[in-house]
């Protein structure tokens, strides 16, 4: 029998990207958008995908990796202020198992010609899961978009 | 001991002084003797020399002498595992929001309304 717990956490991250807030906004507000760095990468296969983006609209992913791990992402969007601020809650399952209810806001700030993204996100994690199929393939990828960044960095030496 | 593989305690040891730090920023920018080495360093050169020797047994450096000259070079490649070890302990939001300033950078700046040809 499952042991039930709930383990609280919250973090913020926050970065700068060298495009206007309309862009980094559209990434998050357009499916089109959010598919090319939010659905996963190589070695995901994308099941079901649903995308209402508006205040009261739903999003789901279903994604299955190659080693047979199904992750669901089910969220629900409360507040959506155009390139200034998102505020969604959503849950995970990892293979059908609920893992996390989570909060997160999503804040939009010019900074010069750029944008600064603040990212706050407060989670309950159920029952001593966490993220761990998007983990793992998730280093993967990473492992590849490194290989590739010390490539760039020796030619450039 | 001087495989390609340094061990990562070694290296995350060598890596924990300020000094062996200023010593590795030296040589990422090229070969270096070891005065070259202590000069911008207030140490003498036996602490340097100690020093070296710790990063020589990370394997973060190697080191050989010609003559009374003893040479230092940064291994390449040799702080990739260490990268590597900090880089798995990413949350999926870190390599999320990478993954999301790589998408932005390869969109083409002059489609002015955001869509792509």
């Amino acid at each position: 029998m499952t042991e039930r717990n709930v383990t609280h956490g919250t973090f913020s991250l926050e970065r700068t990207y060298e495009v206007p807030p309309s862009r980094v906004y559209a990434a998050f507000a357009t499916l089109e958008g959010k598919a090319a760095w939010f659905d996963g990468g190589e070695g995901r296969t994308v099941v079901e995908r649903a995308f209402d983006f508006r205040e009261g609209g739903t999003e789901r992913a279903v994604g299955r990796w190659d080693n047979g791990t199904v992750t669901q992402f089910d969220a629900r969007y409360f507040d959506v202020v155009p390139e200034a601020r998102i505020v969604y809650a959503y849950e995970m399952r990892l293979n059908g198992v609920k893992i996390s209810v989570s909060l997160a806001t999503i804040e939009f700030k010019p900074a010069g010609k750029g944008t600064r993204l603040l990212l706050t996100e407060t989670g309950a994690f159920l029952d001593g899961y966490d993220d761990a199929g998007s983990r793992e393939h998730g280093t993967n990828f990473l492992m590849d978009r490194m290989g590739a960044s010390l490539g760039r960095e020796l030619a450039g030496a | 001991m001087n495989g390609p593989t340094p061990d990562l305690d070694r290296v995350f040891h060598a890596l924990a002084d300020p000094g062996r730090r200023t010593m590795l920023e030296r040589l990422a920018g090229g070969p270096a003797t070891v005065s070259d080495l202590a000069r911008p360093l207030s140490m003498s050169l036996p602490a340097v020399v100690q020093h070296l020797a710790v990063l020589e047994a990370s394997g973060l450096v190697t080191s050989r002498k010609q003559g009374r000259v003893r040479t230092c070079q940064i291994a390449p490649g040799s702080l990739q595992r260490a990268e590597q070890w900090i880089s798995e302990r990413r949350t999926t939001w870190e390599r999320r929001l990478d993954r999301l300033g790589g998408y932005l950078a390869r969109q083409t700046p002059e489609t002015e309304n955001g869509s792509s040809s």
